[in-house]
């Protein structure tokens, strides 16, 4: 069966609205964050106002409910990423807290002077920072893997960076800028070649690819739940059983503990140890919702729809005079960070919201890719499932429609 | 020499009469297209007013106990946005800067129109102008 693009996008009501008097909203800053299908507000919904009680802890009800469903996301999470035990699965608040927890509990762990960590050129600051600050704290140092004209990680670079000192490698999946999607396959093969770990930060990778992490036998992967149509606040970190043991925790508190006297804590098994607190689990279960309406249409299909309409979008916006794309990668998801000569990203992204058009303008938290190309920012519009083809005629009219103004 | 308040309403006047919020971006632009670049040299970072999403430079001089500012941008409606700034602004003293209430883009509706982020641009730029006017009031009265 064929994907049929008016039927799903009926499941998110926030997409048919007038942003503006007489201006229908154009959503294309999915890479930001993805809008919310009906099914996830409501089962948030029905867990607020039917369910609540805090998991793992009271003997009633409501407490033992919640509990379940909780627990239930982590088998489904599980399953959705081919992770050989739910033990494996840590919820976090998002893609940035499951990278701080491995950077510092892994660093803590593996980490001595001298070592050395490797990132890439293409990544988003949230997987730069935490390693930096790692390296500051144990006195290690910081490589990175450039990436070429087309965007695509020099993998030859990679293999003469990699050395007995290296312990940890961290790269995207796919890029929030280029799109590119990282062949994190022969990287991973790569890095453990020389006895590294690998963390892949899965944020833009997570709705695009199928994600097998026992196929993939990276060591940690992490993703943001409100990326993959889920609600904000909620993020996973996979993590391989037997390191996971081994990491000290990144946060201390309730529930994480096993047995607490004033000389002495011990901490609790796996996954509760890296999980102090009370867990959003509200909007957890509202992560279950969404990965359950990802895996009833099938990635595979509405991948197969984003990249026609991504290859649609290019054939079209490439005819525009002084159009300039940011990653040409092969392999790529449907992200399309653009410059048009003589107009500005600040300028442009005001006046296409003007006309209803949702995009992310400026340095998209990856100050060195800028750098890499020497521009100040870029205008991205970045496509899901959801859009269609009238969507993108109607940016490609709105972009040479703006492009006069500037003349 | 018109009041501040003056040249506020006139601002207010001329964007009324644009019923779309197009118009007075284009409006915007032009105005943007007219203002007059700073000299080069004074494109440095010591005049940079660091915004998330476009570069403003505001460069001060002070005369006969005003204040004299030139300001550019590297995005369009930005160099606009400065070139009302410095209309309101303009040759002005520090004690008339200081004690003024700038009204006209809330009226316009330019807070509105432009997201936090991108306000808080503008509004780093009218503190900046602001600060520039104190010291240039203690300098004079120390």
């Amino acid at each position: 069966m064929s994907f049929d693009v008016q039927e799903f996008r009926s499941h998110f009501p926030i997409l048919d609205q007038e942003i503006y008097p007489k201006k229908k909203l154009v959503y294309f800053d999915n890479a930001a964050t993805t809008q919310k299908p009906k099914c996830v507000a409501e089962a948030v919904e029905h867990y607020m106002m039917k369910v609540n009680g805090n998991i793992h802890r009271g003997t009633h009800k409501m407490a033992s409910d919640a509990t379940r469903a909780y627990e239930a996301v982590r088998d489904q999470v599980c399953s959705f990423m081919n992770a050989a035990s739910r033990e494996e699965i840590i919820f976090t608040k998002g893609t940035t807290e499951s990278i701080n927890l491995v950077a510092w509990s892994l660093g803590e762990m593996c980490l001595q002077t001298g070592d050395e960590v490797i990132v890439s050129e293409m990544e988003h600051h949230a997987n730069i920072v935490p390693w930096q600050v790692l390296c500051q704290r144990k006195g290690a140092i910081l490589k990175v893997i450039p990436f070429d004209k087309n965007g695509e990680l020099r993998l030859d670079v990679f293999e003469t960076l990699l050395s007995d000192k290296t312990k940890v490698v961290s790269v995207n999946h796919a890029s929030n800028v280029l799109g590119t999607i990282n062949p994190i396959e022969k990287i991973i093969q790569l890095a453990h070649l020389n006895g590294a770990y690998v963390v892949i930060d899965g944020a833009q990778g997570i709705g695009h690819c199928e994600v097998d992490v026992q196929k993939l036998d990276c060591d940690f992967y992490a993703f943001s739940g409100h990326k993959v149509y889920g609600p904000t606040g909620t993020g996973v970190l996979y993590g391989k059983r037997e390191l996971l043991e081994q990491m000290p925790p990144f946060m201390t508190g309730g529930e994480m503990i096993e047995t607490v006297t004033f000389e002495q804590t011990t901490y609790n098994v796996l996954p509760y140890k890296f999980e102090p607190g009370t867990p959003n689990y509200t909007d957890v279960i509202g992560l279950g919702a969404a990965i359950g309406f990802v895996l009833s249409y099938g990635k595979g299909k509405m991948v197969a729809w984003e990249e026609e309409l991504y290859q649609y979008a290019i054939s079209k916006l490439s005819q525009i005079d002084g159009f300039r794309l940011f990653g040409s990668a092969e392999n790529k998801v449907g992200i399309i960070s653009f410059a048009i000569e003589g107009v500005h990203h600040f300028d442009l992204g005001t006046l296409l919201d003007q006309l209803g058009f949702a995009v992310r303008t400026g340095r998209l938290c990856a100050d060195p890719i800028m750098d890499h190309f020497e521009v100040q920012g870029v205008t991205r519009a970045a496509l899901s499932p959801y859009n269609t083809k009238e969507e993108v005629d109607s940016f490609y009219s709105a972009l040479l429609r703006l492009q006069q103004m500037f003349v | 020499m018109k009041t501040i308040n003056e040249v506020q309403d006139e601002i207010i006047e001329e964007f009324s009469m644009f019923d779309d919020w197009m118009d007075k971006y284009a409006n915007l632009i032009e105005m943007g297209n007219e203002l007059n670049d700073i000299d080069p040299k004074y494109k440095v970072d010591n005049y940079l007013i660091k915004g998330c999403q476009s570069r403003v430079w505001l460069y001060p001089t002070f005369e006969d106990g005003k204040i004299h500012f030139e300001g550019e941008s590297d995005a369009i409606i930005v160099k606009g946005l400065v070139s009302l700034l410095l209309k309101v602004y303009e040759d002005r003293t520090a004690k008339e800067i200081l004690e003024s209430e700038l009204y006209f883009i809330d009226d316009i509706g330019l807070t509105q129109h432009l997201s936090p982020t991108r306000s808080n641009g503008l509004l780093s730029m009218v503190k900046q102008m602001r600060l520039y006017a104190l010291a240039y009031d203690r300098k004079i009265n120390s």
